[in-house]
């Protein structure tokens, strides 16, 4: 069987020795929450870390405070996180996206944290040493060529987290912290556009808050596109996040997952729509604009074309769904669940 | 390296020492002699390894060793209690729900948890609980339905009835 | 048939290996633990194609922990599951085929040192030309893959004619000439191969594998090993799900015996997920073109199929497979005159072989889905057209195929009532549809793996004074319930609870051959060897009773566990007592029991695949969902109906057919083996694109339609109480069925398996674009052919033998 590579354990009680013990060396160590990402990349050689800092152990990272808005500790676990009333109440789009990740058992050892902080994913790098040994490697590890385009000058791993696009359409943030200080960024801020290097969370930091801002008339929703109804990772992703004024667009954002390295956020989407009514025809233009953004590249199961064209479909579904369509037939067609109907 | 681990399994105390990068998959087929939970792939994709631990499934494949310090593990080696068979054991036997019985201690941990949180749940629960769990032989309806019978018969203390 | 008075058989049984299965006591082979083990680990080539120009062992020797290093020059012995195709060695001695090959073997105290020490090994290719695909091994006869085969990278190619195929078509009313596509796919059992061989205290090599095959193993390692047979002994552990894909001796299992002989102590090795993915022996991606005649009358006059298969590195069961994609077309529809010609080639990926169906599915997938074509342009209902043209019973088809029961009309029957299939055929809405299919599979090959004359299956029994009896057999626990099949028939038999019989089985010390669990062999064939013992074990009891009763032998009646007068009933003995006074008059009481299959009646070359004593039936129903803007496919209900002669128990009957349904749906929606060939000028890397069971995808239980099965049993004289094969018949309707399905729903073929959004997207694109609305393979490539051997049907005063075939020498009988 595939057994970890040694590694040096240290459990942490607080975030300021994990902070401590991160600075120490950040480049050869790296921080276990549920481990559910993190423990397969060791287990394939993606990830050999010397030593692993243990955050299961930190109860300030447990914590969810529902207060004016909504903090969530960056070690709350998946399942415990979908068992909370507010997120069906409040974030039914965060609901949905966490619904979807994974499989039950995943869930309830993955973290929020971990999830926000998922490795960007491509089909040359998700594979044994052996396997990307017979391809002489790739760009994002060990080797010096990207195989999804010969001649990209950057990894174009794709964003592989359910939780990212919808917190992003929500307008969260996420506190970092270290050893020599703390600061507070727009979720948006904590992605960049580099399958490699797509956090921007320095080495030594560590994300310990997702912060969301009240909910009070926003919808959300978020469609999933995969092959199954369990195990996959997204394909391609929507996210939608609306306040609404009777049918009116108040405010709106508009969101990708795993269609770049990184959430990408339709702004000209949502230009259509702001101020406007949330008609049928409306809807579709924006599904159209969206789509336009999103340029998959053939890093994950599927044909990317076909990827692609499903985005507007997804978008479409979401906002559909935040306009209060019934959608739970297209839900159940897609998801194979029957995930919270908005309410 | 060896790292000492005290935890219960299968509510006996355990205390030993076992190599520090292993996981509990690891040390309770090898330190412990406990078999009975596969593993299909070591990488959280197929759910063979699923064990309770305080009560919740989770893959023993990714949960390492020392992270299991002072914890309650439940295997599938604890269902039968006082020389009788779990409701569930004995529904999966009698209505075909082992086949090549491998992924099945995973199916039946995942299953108890489900019904100590739900005493009656739906066949579409059901599935969606065990969604993490795959089966190449059965199709999965014949566990499924295994898991609808022995919520009953937990229930009602009825017999388990093959069709 | 199953009288009335049956106790055992068609009664819904918990199974009698269930209890272990549930309490996880199960001993799967990487479950043995035993003292002083060391572990072994192979090191894979990284290379599709290479010669093998050094390998330096050294630095993994000197690692602390490392007891032995293997490579290429220990094993020089071929071997392989085929006596025309031993092309394999354990470890590569002087090429490598593709990447995943082993080309050497560390054994350590632990699987991380071996592993460790394995990646020192310094190995350097010299890169040959990389064959990723049949285009590519038909275009280039150098360098050649194997030193053998038909020619250049061709392995085989075989032609066989029966009646004058051309002229039946050139007289048709009408002629479809269609190419379909079935990609391959891989068994994914959930249990990863695994092996423990040792050096038991008398010196005598053990090896415990999880193999469907004990007995070709064993003869495998005694060639490989170069050691008499009679000194190994092979266990075949219950597999955790087999499916044909450890039905080959394998490079693993002769490392780790040689490993243990040479260090005397146990030596373990079980494969990592990845290695399991190319070990494959899985479903060959096979092209076909089908050219059929038929008449306005719905009769079919003749049919011409060509195949190509993607033989992968190694034979395996490929030629056996190639002949297999040819040899079940007419079965179960009447065609007078048909023409077969199958060519497998060679590529640098891993070896196809077996894997539930064998060769048969992909082709019934192409003729399923004609016939839809072909019953749509005639305007009559697939269903109807296929009841009008169903083969008849006790007949021969025109390449020799003895069909005996055929419940297929029955089956087609059922599942067309049950789906309510008039009411949906073309009657749905857009988006919905339903679509039919039939399919036919052996139970068991009438040609064991090698050539010889013994039994395909032997059953030893001892009755004991406890009143238990063991049940010695070698076949193999793989998830299917031959267990449960061999317990069953001699409970019944001999009148007593299945708790009181023991069995033994696939333990070539102690168990009678039987060839193993492929080519749903089983049920029938152990079956029958079952009941020959046991009722010869009645006879004997049966004899002392009837002295002692003082009543004719013909009055006794063996039931709940006595030995009694059917006409007075309380008058008799417990069975226990009766064992005991058979053993006080005759002696230690043992019988056995075999089973042969009939000989067939075809005697030409490549007529000895496809005969069986019976074949199941099968007729699916398959009800899908598919968005026209999307493409997005789900199919909430199947139907399926299997002639299976008689449901020995209905439960595990009823798990083998749903379990095939899934792994059919599994093909049909998502399964594939696939490769990435990286880009030439770049790189010669051909790599499997996802060797992993997350990203290789197989139905998890939200993506389960509903199931409704129907049995049909027409007990056939053939099968041990009247029963059929169950295992693979099932699967094989699936995947045409879905595709008839997709066309009833939204209007265009997908001539290729797997049915997929996007290949659905393609087809609404071209039919909106006034194309063919079809996604599929544009053409079959022009091959050279061998002449075909002339085989007459039997309609056409045929003899079953070739009229052209070359005179051959006398045989001779192959040495074990």
């Amino acid at each position: 069987m595939m057994r970890l590579p040694a590694f040096r354990y240290r459990a942490a009680r607080t975030i300021a020795d994990a902070a401590a013990w991160l600075a120490e060396s950040p480049a050869e160590t790296m921080l276990i929450a549920g481990g559910t990402d993190v423990l397969p990349k060791m287990k394939r050689r993606q990830q050999t870390p010397t030593t692993l800092i243990g955050l299961r152990g930190i109860r300030e990272l447990a914590d969810i405070r529902n207060g004016n808005g909504f903090t969530i500790g960056a070690g709350v676990t998946l399942s415990n996180l979908l068992a909370h009333p507010a997120m069906r109440a409040s974030y039914p789009g965060l609901f949905h996206a966490i619904a979807q990740i994974a499989t039950p058992h995943l869930r309830n050892m993955g973290t929020i944290g971990g999830n926000l902080c998922l490795d960007t994913r491509c089909t040359y790098y998700d594979q044994t040493y052996e396997w990307r040994k017979a391809i002489d490697f790739c760009l994002k590890k060990d080797g010096e060529r990207c195989w999804v385009a010969t001649s990209s000058p950057k990894c174009l791993a794709v964003s592989s987290t359910d939780t990212a696009p919808v917190l992003l359409a929500l307008g969260a943030s996420v506190t970092l912290v270290s050893s020599v200080g703390l600061r507070v960024i727009p979720v948006g801020d904590l992605f960049a556009s580099d399958g490699m290097h797509y956090l921007t969370r320095r080495p030594d930091e560590i994300l310990t808050t997702i912060t969301l801002p009240s909910a009070e008339g926003w919808r959300s929703a978020y469609w999933k596109l995969r092959r199954r109804g369990s195990f996959d990772f997204p394909v391609a992703a929507a996210a939608s996040a609306a306040k609404l004024d009777g049918l009116d667009v108040v405010d709106v954002r508009i969101v990708l997952g795993a269609v770049a390295s990184r959430p990408v956020e339709c702004h000209a989407a949502a230009t259509v729509l702001k101020g406007q009514r949330l008609t049928d025809q409306r809807i579709a233009d924006a599904a159209a604009v969206a789509s336009e953004v999103a340029k998959p590249m053939d890093n994950t199961d599927y044909e990317l074309v076909w990827r692609k064209s499903m985005v507007r479909t997804l978008v479409s579904h979401a906002l559909h769904e935040i306009r209060g369509d019934d959608m739970s037939g297209r839900r159940r067609q897609l998801a194979r669940q029957q995930l919270l109907a908005l309410t | 390296m060896k790292i000492r681990l005290t935890c219960a399994v299968n509510d006996e105390p355990v205390d030993l020492l076992a190599e520090d990068y292993k996981t509990l998959l690891e040390v309770l087929r090898e330190d412990l002699g406990l078999t009975g939970t596969k593993h299909g792939c070591e990488l959280g994709e197929c759910g063979a390894c699923a064990v309770l631990v305080d009560g919740e499934p989770v893959l023993s494949c990714l949960l390492l060793a020392v992270e299991s310090e002072g914890r309650r593990i439940e295997t599938v080696e604890g269902l039968a209690r006082e020389g009788r068979l779990h409701p569930l054991q004995e529904s999966f036997a009698d209505l075909g729900a082992a086949q090549c019985g491998y992924c099945i201690p995973g199916m039946l941990m995942t299953a108890k948890a489900l019904l100590a949180r739900e005493p009656h749940p739906s066949r579409e629960r059901i599935c969606e609980a065990l969604s993490g769990n795959l089966c190449r032989c059965t199709g999965y309806l014949q566990i499924v339905e295994a898991v609808e019978a022995a919520a009953k018969s937990a229930d009602r203390e009825t017999p388990i009835e093959a069709p | 048939m199953t009288s009335r008075t049956s106790r055992v058989i068609g009664r819904a049984r918990r199974r009698v290996d269930a209890r272990a299965k549930v309490t996880g006591q199960t001993r799967f082979a990487d479950d043995i633990m035993l003292p002083r083990m060391l572990h072994c680990r192979l090191l894979r080539s990284t290379q599709p194609h290479a010669q093998i120009v050094a390998i330096d062992v050294s630095k993994a020797t000197a690692v602390e922990g490392v007891h032995l290093v293997l490579t290429g020059k220990d094993l020089p012995v071929p071997y392989g599951i085929l006596p025309v195709s031993n092309d394999e060695h354990a470890l590569c001695p002087d090429k490598v085929r593709f990447v995943g090959d082993p080309v050497a073997a560390v054994v350590a105290r632990d699987e991380v040192t071996a592993g460790y020490a394995a990646q020192q090994i310094d190995v350097s290719y010299e890169p040959l030309r990389t064959f990723a695909s049949p285009a590519d091994s038909l275009a280039h006869d150098e360098p050649r893959i194997h030193d053998y085969g038909d020619h250049g990278n061709v392995h085989k190619a075989v032609a066989l004619q029966f009646g004058d195929v051309d002229a039946a078509i050139a007289g048709a009313d009408h002629v479809f000439d269609d190419v379909f596509f079935f990609e391959g796919s891989t068994h994914l059992p959930i249990e990863q191969h695994a092996t423990v061989a040792l050096k038991d205290p008398d010196g005598k090599l053990v090896v415990y594998s999880s193999t469907q095959t004990p007995h070709y193993l064993h003869r495998a390692l005694a060639k490989a090993l170069e050691m008499p047979a009679a000194h190994i002994r092979v266990i075949a552990t219950p597999n955790g799900g087999g499916f044909g894909g450890k039905s080959d001796p394998f490079n693993h299992e002769i490392v780790v015996a040689k490993a243990a002989l040479l260090l005397d102590r146990p030596v373990k090795i079980c494969l990592s997920r990845e290695e399991v993915f190319l070990c494959h022996r899985g479903r060959h991606p096979v092209l076909m073109r089908f050219r059929t005649g038929v008449n306005d009358d719905g009769t079919i006059a003749g049919m011409d199929l060509q195949t190509l298969l993607d033989g992968g590195a190694y034979g395996s069961y490929g030629v056996a497979s190639t002949f297999y994609t040819g040899a079940l077309q007419t079965v179960t529809y009447n065609i007078p005159r048909y023409r077969f010609r199958g060519c497998r080639v060679f590529t640098n990926k891993p070896p196809c072989g077996p894997k539930r169906g064998h060769g048969t599915p992909q082709s019934r997938f192409g003729q399923e889905v004609q016939l839809d074509k072909v019953a749509e342009h005639l305007r009559v209902d697939p269903a109807e057209f296929r009841l009008g043209i169903v083969v008849p019973p006790d007949s021969l088809t025109a390449n020799y195929m003895r069909v005996k029961t055929i419940g297929l009309a029955d089956c087609i029957r059922r599942v067309v009532e049950r789906s309510q299939w008039k009411d949906k055929f073309r009657k749905l809405p857009l988006g919905r549809g339903v679509g039919l299919a039939c399919s036919s599979y052996l139970s068991g090959a009438g040609l064991p793996i090698y050539w010889n004359d013994m039994p395909h299956s032997g059953v030893q029994l001892k009755l004991d004074r406890s009143g238990g009896v063991t049940a010695f057999c070698g076949a193999t626990e793989i998830g299917q319930g031959s267990d449960d099949v061999l317990v069953g028939l001699i409970a019944e038999v001999l009148g007593i609870d299945p708790f009181d019989v023991r069995a033994v089985t696939g333990d070539t010390d102690l168990t009678p051959v039987d060839l193993g669990s492929y080519s749903s062999r089983v049920t029938l064939m152990m079956g029958n060897a079952a009941i020959q013992a046991a009722e010869r074990a009645r006879e004997i009891v049966a004899s002392v009773v009837s002295d002692r009763l003082e009543i004719r032998p013909d009055r006794i009646v063996f039931a709940d566990r006595r030995v009694f007068d059917r006409e007075r009933p309380e008058h008799g003995l417990t069975f226990q007592e009766a064992v005991c006074l058979a053993e006080a008059k005759f002696g230690t009481v043992g019988t056995v029991g075999s089973y042969t299959p009939p000989k067939s009646p075809g005697h030409y070359k490549g007529g000895g695949v496809g005969p069986t004593p019976t074949y199941s039936y099968s007729a699916s129903v398959v009800e899908v969902e598919v968005d026209p803007q999307t493409g997005w496919i789900t199919v909430p209900r199947v139907w399926i109906a299997h002639d299976i002669g008689c449901a020995l128990n209905p439960t595990l009957v009823r798990g083998q057919i749903e379990g095939a349904v899934y792994m059919g749906l599994g093909e049909a929606l998502m399964e594939e083996q696939a490769f990435r060939r990286l880009p030439p000028r770049l790189s010669g890397a051909l790599v499997h694109k996802f060797p992993s069971i997350l990203e290789y995808k197989s139905p998890t239980s939200l993506d389960m339609p509903e199931i409704f099965t129907d049995l049909i049993e027409h007990p056939d004289p053939e099968g041990p109480f009247g029963a059929k094969e169950v295992g693979q018949g099932p699967l094989l309707p699936i995947m045409p069925a879905v595709a008839n399905a997709v066309y009833d729903a939204v209007g265009v073929r997908v001539d290729q398996i797997p049915v997929t959004p996007e290949k659905i997207v393609r087809a609404l694109q071209a039919k909106a674009a006034g194309k063919p609305a079809r996604s599929g393979p544009a053409a079959f490539p022009d091959i050279d052919w061998p002449e075909p051997l002339l085989v007459a049907p039997p309609w056409e005063n045929g003899d079953g033998r070739a009229t052209n075939e070359k005179k051959r020498s006398a045989k001779v009988v192959v040495r074990s």
